[in-house]
């Protein structure tokens, strides 16, 4: 059977003034209906711009895009805009970061809602703004019926991601794709935000990308994980095995640069040295090469001279191999993650 | 003013119920003054010699106001703020410029707060330059020692802010604050702009900094974690006010208050994905009221479960609650067990 969303060695590769950047690099992945895929990864590691490709958002002047993504069986690489325009808002959905400039401060917050059930589904602006007032009820909007004529600066922030999140889901959408969609929230608030995505994923059974910087968020919401660096996918699996037994010195990297609430607050941070490669000239071998603590005791130099590649399911691509991954973690990571 | 530096734990930088109401004006055609944003209402607050103090609360609750008002770059509209005993609230220009050079800040955006058209040199020399600082050895010598410190390569002492990185501007703009050999530095948000893997080399600099030279902290940021990483003591804010106060331990492991145990049951944490550590999960509902019109008696009183009658007639005082230890302050009618374990025992 055919995953219901496949991505297959995705190139991303915009032109630029000083060169090529090579956003995304190879990228693999599936996606089932009612799962959720997170992707983590920092600021450039291509996780945002992997969506927008799906989506064929891209500017096709100035991007090159490469590779296979299938939504249902349909190829979207190289489709037409008209078949696009079609899946985007009805059949596949985004949620922003930022709902101040994803919202048009223009229209009313009721009408931004029925406007693409208006157009997706052929109702009347009647049936379209009952609609709109039952999303916002669904999302959690107290005194909808009121709300649904305010225009978005007369919501908090909170209220606005809820009503961007009514948007993108009016039309019953597949596939949601949520960019960060909690990052510029209050943790009390952020904690309502993912129960609610988690809540409307049960009713409607819709497949999502969760895409953030937090491993913390993608926690207690994603079933698997997708670890990025410099473009390219570095560790993958279930969201339990990955944080419970990450093998990338990528991800260990990560987990201990965050405190967290119950760590030692005597023990140090242990930060990945350096700063992340520019991708216009990405390190040759693995990407993560120059900050990687064990990439000097590997065999033949085979870190800087060769690309390791990212076994499907559970695996990370690096060349420690996966006997070594378990060891080195177990003696050096996991005690001083605490 | 006392030029022998403090001894640790003395009282540096004292807020006595500081209060800074910005003034909102409509109508037409006649502007005028409509309401006023609360953004900090009464306020009392130390900061110890040698110690991090830590500031938290969401957006909104008044944190960075608080620095600013500290830092003298707000004027306050009503209270106090003692520097090591003496008043600088109302300090004119000459009595402040002694001052400013003990108490520093470290800013949240390092693409805005460093001048793109100055050299590294340049922007790190500016405070002895306006303060007509000459070390011995010369202000270039100073300092390429001060890039050094921060961990930064001296040769590029002529280099322009777009040349580095995030974390390494971060890394400028401490050795900006580092210049005048500061007591004080008053850090907003220092590391919530940079990449987690950037995070934590500016935060472990930071607390490297403290030991080696004894600097004191008052540590703004809204990242529970991160501010239970780096703090001695810590603060929570809501809607301008101090709602808890104490050391690490009592606000972390025994919060006495509802918005602190809310909030800590809110953060969510990598570690909660293995099934291992059960938290229990307090939902806050609703946003956080607008500080122009706040709710009367306590301000958490709209978004919290414990809320009757009381709540809405009576402002709680910051207190210590009974079962509380010493320096642990609460203000609530209605206070939280004090063997609540927001989190499991490290």
């Amino acid at each position: 059977m055919t995953p219901f969303l496949s991505v297959r060695d995705l190139y991303v590769r915009f032109a630029t003034e000083d060169g090529t950047v090579r956003a995304v690099d190879g990228l693999s992945f599936t996606l089932e209906r009612g799962r959720t895929l997170g992707i983590v990864g920092e600021s450039g590691s291509g996780k945002s711009v992997t969506n927008l490709a799906v989506l064929g958002l891209h500017d096709p002047r100035t991007t090159e895009i490469r590779g296979e993504v299938l939504l249902d069986g349909q190829e979207l690489t190289g489709a037409p805009e008209s078949v696009l325009e079609k899946l985007r808002g009805n059949k596949v959905a985004m949620v922003f970061q930022d709902s101040l400039t994803a919202l048009s401060p223009y229209y009313t917050v009721g009408r931004q809602i029925a406007e693409p059930y208006r157009k997706h589904t052929g109702a009347s602006r009647r049936e379209a703004r009952l609609r709109a007032v039952e999303m916002l009820r669904r999302v959690g909007i107290t005194d909808p019926a009121l709300r649904v004529d305010d225009y978005p600066h007369q919501f908090s922030g909170g209220m606005r991601q809820r009503a961007m999140i009514a948007m993108a889901l009016v039309c019953d959408p597949e596939l949601l794709i949520a960019d960060e969609p909690t990052t510029a929230l209050d943790v009390t608030v952020q904690a309502q935000i993912l129960d609610l995505l988690k809540e409307l994923q049960q009713q409607t059974g819709a497949a999502i990308v969760l895409v953030t910087h937090d491993l913390g968020v993608v926690a207690g919401t994603v079933d698997d994980l997708l670890v990025m660096y410099a473009g390219r996918a570095v560790e993958q699996g279930p969201v339990r095995e990955v944080l419970r037994a990450p093998r990338h010195p990528y991800t260990w990297g990560l987990l201990g640069s965050m405190p967290r609430l119950s760590s030692d607050v005597g023990q140090p941070l242990t930060p990945i040295p350096g700063t992340p490669p520019s991708l216009l000239a990405p390190p040759p071998g693995c990407p993560f090469h120059p900050r990687c603590a064990y990439a000097a005791s590997v065999a033949e130099d085979r870190c800087r001279t060769e690309r390791p590649s990212l076994p499907p399911g559970r695996g990370a691509a690096c060349h420690l191999g996966e006997e070594r991954q378990r060891s080195v973690f177990a003696e050096r990571i996991r005690p001083r993650l605490g | 003013m006392d030029e022998k530096s403090p001894r640790v734990g003395e009282p540096l930088l004292v807020a006595e119920n500081l209060t800074k109401h910005f003034p909102v004006r409509g109508g037409f055609p006649i502007r005028r003054t409509v309401g006023a944003v609360q953004a900090v209402d009464g306020i009392d607050l130390t900061v110890r010699a040698g110690e991090s103090f830590g500031l938290v609360g969401e957006s909104g609750c008044g944190k960075s106001t608080t620095g600013r008002l500290l830092t003298r770059l707000l004027e306050p509209s009503a209270g106090r703020i003692l520097y090591r005993g003496e008043d600088i609230t109302h300090a004119g220009r000459r009595q402040l410029a002694p001052v400013r050079s003990e108490i520093q800040m470290i800013f949240q955006d390092p693409y805005a707060s460093l001048n793109p058209r100055q050299t590294v040199g340049r922007i790190v020399s500016g405070p002895m330059e306006i303060h007509g600082i000459e070390p011995p050895g010369g202000r270039e010598a100073r300092v390429r020692e001060l890039l050094e410190t921060v961990g930064l390569n001296p040769e590029h002492y002529n280099r322009f802010p777009h040349e580095f990185s995030g974390g390494q501007r971060q890394r400028i703009g401490v050795a900006r604050a580092l210049a005048l050999g500061p007591k004080v530095v008053v850090a907003d948000e220092p590391v919530s702009a940079l990449d987690v893997s950037i995070q934590a080399q500016v935060v472990n600099l930071l607390q490297q900094l403290q030991r080696e030279l004894g600097i004191a902290f008052l540590f703004i940021a809204h990242d529970l974690a991160v501010v239970r990483h780096v703090s001695h003591r810590v603060a929570v804010m809501y809607l301008g006010r101090i709602v808890e106060t104490g050391s690490r331990e009592d606000i972390y492991r025994r919060p006495r208050h509802p918005y602190t145990h809310a909030l800590l049951s809110a953060v969510p944490e990598a570690a909660d994905a293995d099934g291992t550590t059960r938290r229990e999960r307090i939902r806050l509902t609703g946003d956080v009221p607008s500080p122009v019109a706040p709710p009367s008696g306590c301000r958490f009183r709209t978004r919290c479960w414990k809320a009757r009658d009381r709540c809405a007639t009576e402002a709680p005082a910051l207190a210590r609650a009974d079962g509380s230890g010493e320096g642990h302050l609460s203000a609530c009618h209605f206070p939280e067990p004090p063997t609540t374990a927001a989190r499991p025992e490290a």
